[in-house]
């Protein structure tokens, strides 16, 4: 198949956006666009990449009003038929908001906003999101969130982590899921999941911002390169 | 209708009209005015908007020249040529008023305000920096305004998401009270999509656009522009309240507008509402402005004419659209959920005309209410202050020299004003748009500008101390240990904007320091070529206790002409050489040392050979783009044993270092803990010591090797032997403790 698109959703008050295209068109070299929120048609994109920032300001609760978006309405259809979908930070937000994904993503355990580099190691590197890493790879990748502290069930829980859906995990420098290296108290310092298909990815870190070195870090890369690679080498999309 | 009040000169004074104010008014008009045109004159004449007392001496600045594209105080902020077709557009402004009542939303209004003041040039918000000086850290109101403070500046900047990178937080009892909050905001624009801040063209519509107009911070300049009292409290409502996502998209539509260039000139609505902007851009375009204030998109009902002029009202601005352009305008607003709306044209008759409910209320020559036209402008009495005949009397002797340097090491480090301010950072979004590539916690922030091979390095100065202890020296310092910093990032200093917080004016001795910090400040921008774009400043910052420290801070700007250029601040690799670049004096004076260990404020300001200094800041940005060194940071608070210090742990890596210093012909004190200026501690391979070593000969700065990089331990002669993670801790979490702990 040819080279992938990756359409980045543009919500007001989306502030990542412009970072996500950047990493995937000047950095990965990929072909990238940005998506309206008002608008009905995903263009044909093969990713569909949920952005950081405040949409709509996020009144009423972070990523609520998305899930009412035009745009919403065709991302969710888009899930259904297997294409791949990534929210990254308020992206993942308006995941479970829109109940493409599971659990909730509460106030910080310190009840402010966090910015800071986190280690994550990758728990499940088969996904379609992770398959460039090395299993149990520990990145260094920025969060910057006020509402991160990832919850569920204990029946969810139980079944994202049986089934490998525990993507990313909030760890030490010793590798370690600590207390400490808790940024915002998620539940086993969950710091990303997948939904049960496997195409739709939400994490709270940032990989967007790690992608090139100058900036401290490309570990963020790998994500990207990854969603590249498999709808690339594997049966693309239906659409 | 509302019947406005008869104006006598009564009112006017309740206004804040001085009698001579009002009968210059008179003069102007020929007539009384009404009650809505004393309004105007009221908020446009408060020294926040008319800077009558402090713009006689800002002309003594070096306000053009060098790569500056705009001069002071012509637009909204500053305009500095980096090359490549673009430009960078910076200031920094006071909200220190607001955030003393209200600090969540003070500051946070503060930051959006300053982010408007950029993107109206055109320029797209790339890096902001946060200037904070508070009272005593133990004093739980000081805590509530301190938490209040950082978590509206995280709010508001990163909603909007702009990095919030470097900045500063001081502690000192004379904020106590009348904490300073100061927000510069940088921008990027290409130099053909430059908007400007004025009215032209017969008949062009002007235009109000963003949120709508509410009875909020009505008179919020006046209100800036007197002494705090216990009856400020009572002035909540003229703080306004910010809404960062709107900002957010009122940044798009605004960008889109000019970019498709469908304008004349835009200007921000901040202090005095819509008065202030009809009338700025008016004057400047040597034109008038007939607006019918019925057309204003209002929150509240009932609003008089005088209301809606003088609301505060956040995230709006007033655009002078090119006839025939104005249903794209109003497109681009709508499809950002944003109002654009007509509310009148532009006249060529120089006179602001106001209508509400089908009357006129009230008609005046723009001119004569704007700074640099008709507003007043004073010069004011200075009288030295006779505090400094105490502290200039300070003698070194008096204090003895402490036996265990390790014990005020680690003291210093835990000193609120040298800990690291991470409780703080760590609150402010500083990676998002991706191009941080240092952040908060060096000498200065680095900010590469995408498609170029450039990057901008960044920072706030002011050690209020040393402009109290010596207000012309001191503000010098400020300028010198700005372009220091930057130039520790490799960054050549281009320009600087600066936000002066004084006391009241009409008091001599507190003019005498803002005359003389000027007059310092000038004399540094002039050694450096670092002419002043613009600023604010923000007098009255006094309560029945006193004034603060004279607080003039400068932003800096540094250019780095290539990314391999830039350099770290904390050591980088075992085994490097350790240099330090100027020279050690006998000098404790004003230091941090002093103040904290020995209880002293005293002295003069630390010592500063400003032609030295220019010429170390050339030499390092020199050595660094022979690509000769791996780290330098500045030599400041603290003095050199805490720069030592801070190589040593505020890097990713942990590095130890073994370093002698020659004793005997300085006090002990003075070596390790004064504050003279001009000096820089760097790292190199081993291999490019020499070379390093003769540049600094040849550009006449002193320069010695003074130890190796290495091991997990601080080693100063046999004075100071401390593990790394010992030093690290002492600096680390002290504000946390302070501020959480309970």
């Amino acid at each position: 198949m040819s080279a992938p698109t990756f359409g980045v959703v543009v919500f007001p008050g989306s502030n990542c956006d412009h970072d996500a295209y950047h990493a995937v068109k000047h950095v990965l070299g990929e072909k990238a666009t940005f998506l309206w929120h008002k608008d009905t048609d995903l263009q044909g994109v093969d990713v569909v990449v949920l952005p950081g920032g405040f949409s709509y300001g996020d009144y009423l609760r972070c990523g609520a009003i998305s899930q009412f978006s035009s745009i919403m309405k065709e991302v969710v259809r888009h899930a259904e038929r297997g294409g791949h979908v990534i929210g990254i930070c308020n992206g993942f937000q308006v995941l479970t908001e829109t109940g493409l994904l599971p659990g909730a993503l509460l106030r910080n355990r310190s009840l402010k906003f966090v910015c800071k580099q986190v280690r994550l190691r990758v728990e499940n590197a088969e996904t379609d999101f992770t398959r460039r890493y090395e299993q149990g790879k520990v990145l260094q990748i920025p969060v910057a969130h006020g509402e991160g502290n990832f919850y569920t069930d204990s029946d969810t829980l139980r079944e994202l982590e049986d089934n490998g859906r525990v993507v990313f995990r909030y760890v030490d420098e010793n590798g370690e899921a600590t207390e400490a290296a808790n940024p915002n108290g998620s539940l086993n310092n969950i710091a990303g999941i997948v939904n049960s298909r496997g195409n739709v990815l939400g994490m709270m870190p940032h990989p967007e911002r790690v992608v090139e070195n100058l900036l401290g870090s490309d570990d963020g890369l790998g994500v990207f390169a990854s969603l590249a690679e498999s709808i690339t080498g594997s049966v693309p999309a239906l659409s | 209708m509302q019947h406005e009040p008869v104006v006598t000169e009564e009112i006017a004074r309740e206004l804040g009209l001085t009698d001579e104010e009002y009968q210059m008014v008179l003069d102007y008009l020929g007539r009384t005015p009404t009650y809505t045109e004393l309004g105007m004159y009221s908020v446009m004449w408060s020294e926040h908007c008319s800077y009558k007392n402090s713009i006689a001496v800002l002309k003594t600045l070096p306000r053009s020249g060098g790569k500056l594209l705009v001069g002071a105080g012509e637009e909204n902020a500053g305009l500095v040529d980096i090359g490549d077709g673009l430009a960078v557009a910076f200031k920094i402004e006071s909200h220190n008023h607001p955030s003393a009542i209200e600090p969540f939303q003070g500051a946070a209004t503060g930051v959006g305000g300053i982010l408007r003041d950029i993107f109206t040039m055109g320029a797209r918000p790339v890096a902001a920096c946060d200037s904070l000086r508070f009272g005593d850290p133990a004093n739980p109101r000081v805590q509530y305004l301190v938490k209040g403070v950082v978590s509206g500046i995280g709010h508001y900047g990163n909603c909007f998401g702009v990095p919030t990178v470097a900045g500063e937080m001081y502690f000192d009892s004379s904020y106590q009270g009348n904490p300073l909050v100061n927000a510069m905001a940088v921008g990027i624009v290409r130099h053909e999509q430059t908007a400007s801040a004025t009215a032209h063209g017969k008949g062009n519509p002007v235009m109000i656009v963003g949120s709508s107009t509410g009875r909020d911070g009505i008179h919020g300049a006046t209100f800036a522009s007197v002494d705090l009292s216990e009856d400020s409290e009572s002035k909540r409502p003229s703080v306004q309240v910010g809404d960062p996502f709107t900002e957010k998209l009122l940044l798009e539509a605004t960008l889109e507008i000019i970019r498709e260039d469908l304008i004349v000139g835009i200007q921000d609505m901040g202090a005095a509402g819509i008065t202030c902007s009809s009338c700025e851009m008016s004057a400047k375009g040597k034109s008038g402005m007939d607006i019918d204030l019925d057309l204003v998109p209002i929150r509240e009902e009932g609003m008089s004419a005088y209301e809606i002029l003088l609301s505060e009202s956040q995230e709006r601005m007033l655009v002078v659209a090119k006839q025939g352009n104005e249903q794209r305008v109003k497109e681009i607003f709508e499809k950002w959920d944003l109002h654009a709306v007509t509310i009148g044209h532009v006249t060529d008759d120089s006179m602001v005309t106001v209508r509400r409910d089908g009357e006129v209320k009230g008609v005046v020559p723009a001119d004569s209410l704007v700074l640099g036209g008709g507003a007043p402008v004073y010069h004011r009495e200075t009288r030295r202050p006779e505090y400094l005949d105490t502290t200039m009397a300070f003698r070194p002797s008096s204090v003895p020299v402490p036996g265990d340097v390790s014990r005020v090491l680690i003291d210093l480090l835990s000193s609120p004003n040298i800990a690291s301010k991470r409780w703080a950072y760590e609150q402010y979004d500083t990676s998002v748009r991706t191009n941080t590539a240092y952040g908060p916690g060096g000498d200065a922030a680095v900010i590469r500008v995408k498609d170029t091979r450039k990057a901008l390095s960044v920072k706030t100065d002011c050690n209020g101390r040393y402009v109290y202890l010596n207000p012309r020296k001191g503000a010098s310092i400020a300028v010198a240990e700005a372009a220091r910093n930057v130039a520790c990032t490799g960054a050549e200093p281009m320009a600087i904007t600066n936000c002066l917080n004084f006391g009241n004016p009409y008091k001599p001795e507190v003019y005498y320091q803002f005359k003389e910090a000027c007059a310092g400040m000038g004399e540094a921008c002039r050694m450096f070529g670092t002419p002043v774009t613009g600023g604010n400043v923000s007098f009255y910052n006094e309560n029945p206790n006193g004034a603060v420290y004279p607080t003039p801070v400068i932003g800096m700007l540094g250019l780095i002409a290539d990314i391999d250029h830039i350099t770290p601040s904390a050591f980088q690799q075992e085994g490097d050489d350790i240099v330090l670049l100027g020279q050690n004096h006998d000098d404790i004076n004003g230091s941090e040392y002093l103040s904290r260990w020995h209880g002293i404020t005293g002295g003069d300001a630390p010592h500063l050979d400003l032609d030295e200094e220019h010429r170390l800041h050339g030499m390092l940005v020199d050595q660094i783009r022979q690509g000769r060194i791996r780290c330098a940071h500045d030599v400041s608070d603290g003095g050199l044993a805490v720069t030592l210090a801070e190589c040593c742990f505020i890097g990713e890596k942990r590095i130890g270092a073994e370093v002698t210093l020659p004793v005997g012909t300085i006090r002990k004190d003075a070596l390790y803990f004064g504050e003279s200026q001009s000096r820089v501690v760097i790292s190199c391979a081993s291999d490019q010591t020499e070379a390093v070593l003769a540049a600094a000969m040849d550009a006449g700065i002193a320069a010695q090797r003074i130890g190796r990089t290495g091991g997990d331990h601080l080693v100063i002669n046999d004075d100071i032997n401390l593990p790394v993670s010992d030093i690290a801790k002492a600096h680390g979490d002290v504000l946390e403790h302070m501020l959480e702990s309970r």
